[in-house]
């Protein structure tokens, strides 16, 4: 069932090859075949538990923490298998950056919540360091709100200012991808048109792949659009393409909200 | 008729309301009453300790505090001794545990095989359980003795040539005294802590470490940068509880200790605490200075474990105002 996904970039981000998951002996994700295009943003939609944040997940290998929890097939990155056991993994995940449903801030200040990555692989100066985290404070459309207060606790921003707070932590590790797990599904529709924005301006410099419920999210933001169910991947395209024609009759389905 | 009895129907209801109100009064009465015992029992205990120690407080003033002279036949009273060996022990002790019941908590939280984990932390719960005796005895006949045969001697030969801290290991290498009760203590304080610390590493949200995670961070680093920072306030607490089980253990300090009356600047001599000279001294004492004295040591080890909460309090607020918060 699962369709041969290619996107027209020459040069994929990543190139997923026969995926498969497991949570112990339940199959989350079968023969999982696509690329992440470059520079673009992809955009993976489905029902509740079709796999979608799992496949984010093996992206950077954070499955590697529990226990149980294992991935075979093939995802190339820069001309290697992401899944092979010699691989890094802290290197994989410093060059692929994840914000989460939830914002995360660290437990400090927020200055040091962006100093803190930066610092595990790079040794800056206290003025580069500066320079850096204002960089990325911008980047994240973030700086003009916390520009007077670097010094304050990270927990003391409202949820949207928390949530570009990750992803200005995310971006100032200056990653290759960063990936997305429903990163406005807690946050009001004005924090959501932000970050929207935000991910549309951010595609210049990075190769986004975002998990969302929300289908006109997708729609408005993102390249190339992948439909999962059941652990499946059932169709993916150019994002016009797969929501105006889309060629399976269950990507329909759900689209047109008939099941989902 | 509908009207009546939608009437009578209201006064049912009044009726029951008046009750219900009437009841979570009580309830919150009785609650409260509970509450106060907390406050009448330490009142107490600190009044009653205070008027049975004060003919000592009276003969011997402050000076009792920084005293170090312990004669009973010339009625002659000073706590310093019995305070240097409660404080170095449980200090020393604490030394010792904490670190191992971090790693433990850490390994249990962090990277301990599943199959492994519950085994291991049932091991730390029942370490807990052993009264402070067994400990007390085991500590007098195997390890002492172990300790003083196999361990003192290397460790004199190694660090008592070194200046300063070479004096802490001098003297003959009996097996009881100060280091030696500071090993059992330690011993009987870690699963406490490690039982606290990984409570609260437990709580630390998964996202939260997986962000840390996710930006590259090792184990390592997201336990120092990420989990330490978050449950600082509960590891501080866990240690506390540490130490405050530390000042005042009795049986198992009582035997291994040596319960010599004096301030020795060797860790291996025989010295003493406040707990174990209060359960040697308790059953022979003369009415008059001699009990009045044990009464004001044992005010002095209540005053010493107030500080002791009192600093912890004052540590986590510090630490939580230098974050910004």
């Amino acid at each position: 069932m699962s369709a041969q996904a290619t996107t027209s970039s020459q040069d994929p981000a990543l190139l997923v090859r026969n995926l498969s998951f497991y949570y112990g002996d339940f199959k989350g994700l079968s023969n999982i075949n696509m690329e992440v295009a470059r520079n673009k943003v992809t955009a993976f939609i489905g029902p509740s538990g079709c796999g979608k944040s799992t496949l984010l997940r093996t992206f950077n290998r954070m499955y590697d923490l529990y226990p149980g929890q294992r991935a075979e097939g093939d995802i190339m990155f820069n001309g290697k298998n992401l899944l092979d056991k010699k691989q890094d993994v802290n290197l994989v995940r410093a060059k692929i950056g994840m914000v989460f449903q939830k914002p995360t801030p660290f437990p400090m200040t927020i200055y040091e919540n962006i100093a803190f990555g930066v610092r595990l692989y790079e040794r800056l100066s206290k003025s580069a360091m500066d320079d850096r985290v204002e960089w990325a404070l911008k980047k994240a459309a973030l700086w003009g709100e916390v520009k007077d207060k670097l010094q304050q606790n990270g927990l003391s921003l409202s949820g949207g200012q928390q949530q570009r707070l990750c992803i200005a932590r995310a971006v100032a590790v200056k990653p290759d991808i960063v990936l997305l797990d429903e990163p406005t599904s807690a946050l009001d529709p004005i924090s959501t048109a932000k970050i929207e924005e935000l991910i549309y301006e951010l595609k210049v410099d990075y190769t986004i792949a975002i998990v969302t419920h929300n289908m006109q999210q997708a729609a408005r933001i993102s390249d190339y659009t992948a439909f999962m169910y059941l652990g499946e991947l059932i169709e993916m395209d150019e994002t016009d393409q797969l929501f105006l024609k889309p060629r399976v009759k269950q990507t329909e389905d759900y689209i047109t909200g008939r099941f989902g | 008729m509908s009207e009546p009895s939608a009437s009578s129907e209201i006064d049912l209801h009044a009726q029951q309301v008046g009750r219900f109100r009437f009841q979570d009064k009580l309830f919150h009465y009785i609650t409260q009453l509970f509450a106060m015992v907390v406050l009448v029992v330490l009142l107490g205990i600190l009044v009653s300790l205070t008027i049975d120690a004060w003919p000592s407080i009276k003969e011997f003033g402050p000076s009792f505090l920084w005293t170090n002279i312990w004669r009973v036949p010339d009625d002659q009273f000073g706590a310093l001794a019995a305070i240097y060996g409660t404080v170095v022990t449980s200090v020393l002790a604490l030394l010792i545990g904490v670190p191992i019941s971090f790693g433990i908590a850490l390994f249990l939280t962090e990277t301990c095989p599943l199959w492994l984990r519950r085994p291991l932390g049932t091991a730390i719960e029942l370490l807990a359980g052993i009264p402070s005796i067994v400990f007390g005895i085991w500590g007098l006949f195997v390890f002492a003795p172990f300790f003083g045969e196999h361990i003192q001697p290397p460790m004199q030969s190694l660090l008592g040539n070194l200046p300063i801290i070479g004096g802490w290991f001098s003297g003959p290498p009996i097996g009881i005294g100060i280091f030696t009760a500071s090993m059992v203590l330690s011993l009987m304080i870690i699963p406490f802590i490690a039982s606290v610390m990984r409570d609260v590493f437990d709580t630390v949200p998964h996202v939260l470490k997986e962000s840390a995670y996710g930006v590259g961070c090792t184990t390592w680093e997201v336990v120092r940068n990420i989990v330490l920072p978050y449950t600082r306030v509960g590891v501080i607490g866990g240690i506390m509880l540490g130490l405050g089980r530390a000042l005042g253990e009795t049986m198992a300090v009582t035997f291994v200790i040596g319960n010599a009356n004096r301030i020795n600047p060797s860790l291996f001599s025989p010295g003493t605490s406040i707990a174990s000279t209060l359960a040697n001294e308790f059953g022979e004492a003369e009415p008059g200075l001699h009990i009045a004295s044990l009464f004001a040591l044992g005010l002095v080890l209540f005053m010493i474990t107030f500080i002791v909460l009192g600093v912890s309090r004052w540590l986590i607020s510090r630490s939580m105002g230098s974050e910004g918060l």
